[in-house]
């Protein structure tokens, strides 16, 4: 078929600002079966295909798009589903602009192929008709593996060695499945039932759950490997970082992974018909530029906030959040304060936050991250009038789990040192992936060691 | 899902609860809390573990209703579900041989103390019991107290029973008299923590507290529970929940406490009305 090349991304069409600043449910709507077919036809079927490279497990990117465009979109989701169990989730949160998308041909002239909006379709697709294909599970091999942590690593971990006949048990701490996907990012982003077909779906094929268990806690690693034959550990980061400046821990101040458990989790946008409370700000300062910057921004103007400001101490382009998220957020109207960083918060007499002080930053010299160094500007202090501000500066490696587990060799930022071939740990028979691997990083990323992880332990315990 | 096996009314408002949970029960130390959910759309909260059988798989937990989730909890009969029951979380209290240790424990604090009491005298200390309540029917534990110690005195504000005072008087009393202490542990109100650092910081006693931040995760993710200990904030969930009274900023954590007074209101009179109604309902019928 000879096919014409269509510069731009087929868009995809979503809630309008502002109506979607006023509620949780997801902005972009997905494509249709016709605009997805039209995006599909805009792949060149590259005889070398570049994108499966960018894509961190290598989906078969040209063969699932050429499903798409033949209107054989089961087919599609069986395609990708042969090396990503959580398309729908993929599709959705991926930085596809730094992967796949990234790689694509097309991307050197004009828009990329929108993999992330295909592979979000074809998933949506097969669930929503109610398709969804069980792989055929092989005898039981009457091996047991466990699985801490719930989030991406671990899940796809729990798929991969359930569909090769071993018993796996998943511990998670929360008494909600999903890790970071289910209290970090909010349900305008990836609405939970997505997020619970897909633990469904594993639990349809026997993985068994146990949330509300805290490993290191109600049970160590050591008695886990008493009646498991492996143990994966994939338990994220999960430490908030502060900025270690004056008023932190004044009444209003929070954390992003608190501020945005309290609202995702809890579901504190439903007080009082939920009991968690949050503090609806006035005037809300998120610190940061990543996503999770970027979820709790957008979330506080949900809450009601009638400016919701975004502080990052570097520039626009520097900004380590998808590209959409920002575009979101923009449309939204969330107000980008750039190249300022907080010096202090101020208290009222009561202890709560009334002005974050700020400086002024010019950007300097790349850094170690590659990024221009973001440098204060003397004398260019000022304030901001503030009821709420949300520290999402990044996380570090929670210590809960490591401190119980003796012999686990960690790095210098306290997270897992792991064979790089197996994701074996220090200690035999323990394996770790993800967050508590690599510090904060992708969904995809997660995925990705969560596979290898499950290769090496199946190969040591079939 | 976690069954309730038995409760009993230990004073107005103060219910104890058996709750079924083996591995826990097997895993506590003293010191250490639970998170509990009551239902599905309830908060995480907090609770300190009072005690635990690890033969019949239960632990034991002690609840003055104060806001929603307590009182929604107060209302739970045996042989009822909690939703979520997750622990045993936070450092144990450092259970060794001190000499001669007083522990305190004021209100609802005394549950709390006593498994640390009867740690501690296992340990081979001498231990003074100090509980306080406000007044004589609100005083909770007094024989499980009196087991756990040498010597209990027992304090009431309103001077009903006991010693006319607070828990402060009997440990200023036994500093005066230049008694041996070489460590007070001591677990109630704030202020009460507040009172006790105050007293035993001029001689010098090494005093542990219990703090009792707010908290939704209890495993360090959401940084809820910020304490400042010595001018360097900690995370009383993994840090604590003991610290060294005499370096806590008890202000600012009567600041941070009282961060959701107005929400808890509201959602304190609602659950009122909800079950006013449903009272009514009843009786209607």
């Amino acid at each position: 078929m000879p096919r014409e090349v269509v510069p731009t991304k087929t868009p995809m069409p979503e809630q309008d600002p502002k109506e979607r600043v006023r509620n949780f449910r997801e902005v972009p709507y997905g494509y249709t079966e016709e605009l997805a077919i039209q995006e599909a036809l805009r792949c060149l079927q590259c005889k070398k295909p570049t994108c499966i490279a960018g894509c961190p497990v290598n989906i078969d990117i040209p063969g699932f798009i050429d499903l798409v465009a033949k209107g054989d979109f089961l087919g599609a989701a069986r395609r990708i589903k042969a090396t990503n169990l959580l398309p729908a989730i993929c599709g959705r949160v991926c930085p596809q602009e730094e992967q796949c998308e990234k790689a694509c041909v097309l991307s050197k002239k004009f828009e990329s192929v929108a993999i992330g909006r295909l592979e979000r379709f074809v998933a949506d697709f097969e669930r929503e008709t109610g398709q969804i294909q069980r792989p055929a599970i092989p005898r039981r091999t009457g091996k047991k593996v466990a699985v801490v942590g719930s989030g991406p690593a671990g899940l796809t971990v729990a798929a991969d060695l359930i569909q090769q006949g071993h018993e796996v048990t998943v511990f998670e701490a929360l008494h909600a499945l999903g890790g970071v996907l289910v209290y970090g990012i909010p349900e305008f982003r990836l609405p939970k039932s997505i997020l619970e077909a897909e633990v469904n779906f594993l639990a349809s094929l026997g993985v068994q759950f146990e949330p509300s268990y805290v490993i290191g806690k109600t049970e160590t690693v050591d008695e886990l490997l008493e009646r498991f034959d492996a143990v994966f550990l994939g338990v994220g980061a999960g430490l908030p970082h502060f900025m270690r400046i004056p008023g932190e821990n004044l009444n209003g101040v929070y954390s992003a992974n608190e501020y945005l458990t309290r609202a995702n989790l809890m579901r504190a946008y439903m007080f009082p018909e939920w009991d968690t409370p949050i503090k609806k700000g006035k005037n809300v300062a998120v610190i940061g530029g990543g996503n999770t910057a970027m979820d709790a921004v957008r979330t506080a103007l949900r809450l009601g906030a009638e400016n919701a400001y975004l502080i990052y101490r570097r520039s626009r382009a520097e900004m380590p959040a998808r590209l959409e998220e920002i575009h979101h957020a923009e449309e939204e109207g969330v107000q980008f304060r750039l190249l300022e960083n907080p010096t202090r918060i101020i208290g009222d007499d009561k202890g709560w936050v009334k002005e974050i002080e700020l400086i002024s930053m010019q950007l300097g010299e790349p850094d170690e991250s590659g990024r221009r160094r973001p440098v204060p500007i003397p004398g260019s202090e000022h304030r901001l009038e503030v009821d709420t501000v949300v520290v999402a500066v990044g996380q570090g490696a929670n210590p809960l789990l490591i401190s119980t587990t003796p012999g686990l060799k960690t790095n210098r930022w306290g997270y897992l040192e792991v064979d790089p071939e197996t994701g074996e740990t220090s200690r035999e028979r323990v394996y770790a992936g993800g967050d508590i691997v690599r510090g904060g990083a992708t969904v995809i990323l997660a995925m990705g060691d969560g596979r290898r992880a499950a290769r090496a332990i199946h190969e040591r315990i079939r | 899902m976690r069954k309730i096996v038995a409760k009993e009314v230990l004073a107005p408002g103060i219910k104890k609860f058996v709750i079924e949970h083996p591995q826990i029960a097997r895993k506590r130390q003293p010191g250490q809390f639970v998170i509990v959910r009551v239902h599905p759309e309830g908060e995480r909260f907090p609770l300190t573990i009072a005690d635990a059988d690890p033969e019949r798989g239960t632990i034991t937990l002690v609840v003055q209703e104060i806001g929603h989730s307590t009182l929604e909890l107060g209302r739970k009969e045996p042989g009822d579900f909690l939703m979520d029951v997750v622990g045993p979380l936070g450092r144990p209290t450092p259970i060794r041989h001190y000499g001669r240790v007083v522990c305190m424990g004021g209100g609802v604090g005394v549950a709390e103390i006593y498994p640390v009491a009867r740690a501690l005298k296992e340990a081979g200390n001498e231990v003074v019991g100090i509980i306080g309540a406000r007044t004589r029917e609100l005083v909770i534990m007094e024989a499980e107290m009196r087991s756990a110690t040498h010597q209990l005195i027992v304090c009431t504000d309103d001077g009903s029973y006991g010693v006319h005072g607070l828990v402060t008087r009997p440990l200023q009393e036994m500093i005066d008299r230049a008694e041996r202490i070489d460590h007070v542990f001591c677990i109630g109100p704030v202020p009460m923590m507040k009172a006790v650092a105050e007293v035993t910081r001029r001689p010098g006693i090494p005093t542990s507290v219990s703090l009792n931040p707010i908290m939704v995760d209890g495993t360090g993710m959401c940084g809820a529970c910020r304490v400042t200990v010595g001018g360097v904030t900690r995370f009383a969930c993994v840090d604590g929940p003991d610290f060294d009274a005499h370096e806590v900023d008890f202000d600012e954590l009567m600041k941070r406490l009282a961060q959701y007074r107005v929400e808890e209101q509201m959602s304190l009179e609602m659950l009122r009305r909800r079950i006013e109604e449903a009272g009514l309902a009843r009786a209607a019928s």
